[in-house]
């Protein structure tokens, strides 16, 4: 239900459901290392049947299924990754909320940090190119004439110091 | 009868409209100042009938008549009248008639406003602006006309959807969508001086009120949506990577980047290339927000593939208005003269490194948002992009840019002494490094980027100060002079300060809430107390009541911190009759800026209560940074330069100053 609020838009997205506590009591593991374990895992994985929510934040009864299966695969022993891949074995990579990076998902994985280097590149190539052709610039750059002229005003100045 | 009218009306507007995308066009071509201003007498009429059809469709809500669908759907004879009001707009018919309301009355406002604008670039910006509300009156006209009848009226209305019920709807879109369609004027001013081919500081200043009024509601609409979510949804959430927040999200960074070049060019003439991609960029993703919400798309693509009339149409919008402005740009851009030289090391340097800085985050959240889509398109292939890669993605850019912010009001123009300003922000880095120090020594043992986070924080509040201190010369002049001198700068100034210090604060409020944020999950019944954070929670008791349109169980806490009463908080859960659905309705109670949180689960059958408390340290910083963002913006608002608006240009072209 988040997205329904998230925008104005949103309005158009409806899921129309109740909002509720995610994690219940009962699902919670004694052991509060392997607690926080179950919730950390839980924030990185997809509830299917909702938009875009964590199990960790849904109160659909798939999410609550997933809940308890992480919480199985730990209490049986499992580590991160092979609760992640049991997930993935058995749901698909839909599953996931982070991709893994493979082929597939190269594009979205590398467009961000290209985009800052592309951009930053072209950026400082554009400004080399701009004070180069500045520098050639016949209106910026002095006749031999003017530069004559100014250095004949600079001599001509009495100095800082001879004021003082 | 009233419906009628309403719909008659936005016919009429579709008319006006028609005629405001040609006949200035054609008057600035012929140089006719009358030709060019029907502009301004269009767009004038054009408000005032889309403002007609508006209030029919309030008044149909506001009389719960449903014998007309969108009301029969949407509302309820005994909802609150706020909500039935607020409600004209929580259905998407009523929002695209908000939609386009909005971009009439920023086309009546340049037309009124704008007697100071050249003839011919308010004829174009005005014309551009009414190609834009032509497809969007057409898409209501034909796929989500609001004043649809029923031929056999039934007696009772469906009801609005309880979660939208709550005084975040009546603020939170109209404030979004003044910042979405806001924007549609610097895009409208982009394209005028592509086609005119000449654009200048005296433009930059009269695009800048327009985009600065649309970024200040935008970010009060973003934070306003944001913290109606957190209290709403019931799990203390406030930030979700969802595609409609990404969605309001992408126009927030680029009309943050567009502000920023707006004042490189109206004050040095440069970079006039990104601010026109900027403008165009602005609102192109606004327009790409209102396709991803409207079409359908996000909920299944397939979803999408079996209804696709509302979808395919704005998608045709998109395609022509995006594609066409981008054509537009690649063809004219390189008309444009380009302005005023500088070093890399300048403000405008540093102006640039952060356009890109927050291009490149507005691309992560763009291929986020977009990349699973368009996976599954092409490929079948189904994937998610969530929390955790945004977290990774888009969090590491915000890193050098918060460093490098409060570097550059600090440069001077054109060359600046990046060894000069560093030294001037050494108070800032020594606060900064402190306050790392002492969070870190607070907080041993745990997380150890949130000290260094906010550290982050303190040095780019540190850092706007210092601007202050620099230009009032603060601890080097008399105190008397140092606030004479404060009292005279320029209000744009104090803006910067506002907004720079507003990104520190927000971000310490995000760091504190994620890292720090307690949370107690358990059963209750009467009686029972639960301890979090120093706090003890009773549960009094349970008690149903009624309100006007549903039932509620609410439960009643009272607070003690150290056996001292702090007072009562009662979370509830609402049961709405109508729609047979239920909200959780959260309790909060605030000390400092620092929250408790309490939302309610299923109650057992013996009566105890699946509870949720939390602790948010810090919390409301998160929302009290976008609004010091919005307030400097007002302050740079009202600044004087551009109350008084532009300057006339030296040289009219003789044929229009008649007109003038």
């Amino acid at each position: 239900m988040k997205h329904i609020i998230a925008g104005a838009f949103a309005i158009a997205v409806l899921a129309g459901s109740s909002a509720a506590c995610a994690v219940q009591p009962d699902e919670i593991m004694s052991d509060p290392v392997k607690e926080l374990r179950a919730r950390d895992l839980s924030r990185e994985l997809r509830c299917m049947v909702c938009q875009n929510q964590s199990i960790d934040d849904s109160e659909a009864p798939l999410a609550r299924d997933l809940r308890l299966l992480v919480r199985e695969r730990i209490a049986a022993g499992d580590s991160d990754a092979q609760v992640i891949d049991f997930l993935v074995a058995r749901y698909g990579e839909f599953v996931l909320l982070k991709p893994r990076l493979e082929s597939h998902t190269l594009l979205l994985w590398l467009l961000p940090p290209s985009t800052l280097a592309g951009g930053g590149l072209a950026l400082w190539l554009n400004t080399r190119r701009r004070t180069a052709k500045a520098q050639d610039d016949p209106l910026i750059k002095l006749t031999p004439d003017e530069e004559a002229r100014l250095q004949r005003l600079i001599a001509a100045e009495p100095t800082p110091d001879k004021l003082v | 009868m009233i419906a009628e009218a309403g719909h008659y009306a936005l016919v009429l507007a579709l008319a006006l409209a028609l005629i405001q995308s040609t006949v200035p066009i054609l008057g600035a071509r012929w140089r006719d100042p009358a030709l060019m201003n029907v502009a301004r007498s269009s767009a004038l009429a054009q408000l005032l009938f889309v403002a007609a059809s508006f209030a029919a469709l309030v008044t149909l809500h506001v009389t719960s008549d449903f014998s007309v669908v969108n009301v029969f759907e949407n509302s309820h004879s005994l909802k609150p009248m706020i909500y039935k009001i607020t409600g004209v707009w929580g259905n998407h018919e009523g929002s695209m008639l908000l939609w386009v309301s909005i971009l009439a009355l920023f086309g009546g406002l340049v037309a009124a406003f704008g007697n100071n604008l050249p003839l011919s670039l308010r004829a174009h910006v005005l014309a551009v602006q009414a190609w834009i509300a032509s497809a969007f009156y057409l898409f209501i006209l034909i796929t989500s006309n609001p004043f649809l009848r029923i031929a056999n009226p039934p007696i009772e209305g469906r009801d609005l959807n309880p979660v939208l019920q709550d005084i975040g709807l009546a603020v939170h879109p109209p404030m979004l969508y003044l910042g979405y369609v806001g924007f549609s004027i610097s895009f409208s001013f982009a394209v005028a001086a592509l086609i005119e081919g000449r654009i200048d500081a005296a433009w930059a200043r009269w695009v800048r009120p327009w985009t600065l009024m649309a970024w200040i509601f935008l970010t009060l609409g973003i934070a306003m949506g944001s913290y109606w979510a957190y209290y709403e949804l019931g799990w203390g959430g406030w930030w979700f990577w969802d595609p409609v927040e990404n969605a309001s999200l992408m126009p927030w960074l680029a009309g943050t980047a567009l502000l920023h070049s707006l004042v490189v060019m109206e004050k040095r003439n440069a970079l006039k290339v990104w601010t026109i991609l900027l403008s165009i960029l602005a609102f192109s993703l606004s327009l790409l927000g209102t396709f991803l919400v409207r079409s359908g798309v996000l909920t299944s693509v397939h979803a999408f593939a079996t209804d696709p009339t509302r979808g395919v149409f704005i998608l045709l919008i998109l395609c022509i208005f995006i594609g066409g402005s981008l054509t537009l740009y690649a063809w004219r851009a390189s008309v444009l003269k380009q302005g005023g030289l500088f070093a890399p090391i300048s403000r405008e340097g540093a102006l640039v490194l952060n356009n890109l800085f927050l291009t490149t985050a507005c691309a992560t959240v763009f291929i986020g948002t977009l990349y699973p889509l368009a996976l599954e398109v092409v490929t079948g292939e189904k994937i998610s992009v969530g929390a955790p890669f945004f977290n990774l993605t888009f969090g590491p850019l915000f890193v050098p840019l918060m460093v490098a912010v409060p570097f550059g009001p600090l440069l001077a123009w054109k060359r600046g002494d990046l060894l000069g300003a560093a030294q001037r922000l050494t108070a800032a880095g020594v606060l900064a490094l402190v306050a790392v120090a002492v969070v870190w020594a607070w907080t041993r043992g745990g997380s150890s980027l949130a000290p260094l986070a906010i550290g982050l924080g303190v040095f780019v509040i540190a850092g706007a100060l210092t601007d202050l201190v620099e230009r009032t010369g603060l601890f080097r002049v008399p105190y008397a002079s140092a606030m004479r001198r404060a009292r005279g700068l320029p209000r744009s100034t104090w803006g910067t300060m506002f907004a720079h210090a507003g990104v520190g604060i927000a971000l310490i409020g995000i760091v504190c809430e994620t890292t720090w944020n307690s949370e107690y999950i358990a059963t209750m019944k009467r009686g029972d107390t639960a301890v979090i954070a120093g706090y003890q929670l009773t549960l009094d008791g349970v008690l149903q009541q009624q309100g006007p349109n549903y039932r509620e169980m609410a439960a009643q806490f009272s607070v003690r911190l150290d056996g001292e009463p702090l007072g009562i908080m009662t979370p509830s859960k609402r049961n709405f009759t109508t729609r047979g659905m239920s909200t959780t309705e959260a309790a909060l109670l605030t000390r400092g800026v620092s929250q408790l949180y309490i939302s309610l689960g299923d109650t057992a059958a013996d009566g105890a209560i699946a509870v949720r408390i939390y602790h948010k340290p810090m919390v409301l910083l998160i929302w009290f940074g976008p609004v010091l963002m919005a307030f400097g913006g007002m302050l740079s608002l009202s600044d004087r330069r551009l109350r008084v608006g532009a300057p006339k240009p030296a040289r009219v072209p003789p044929g229009l100053q008649a007109a003038e």
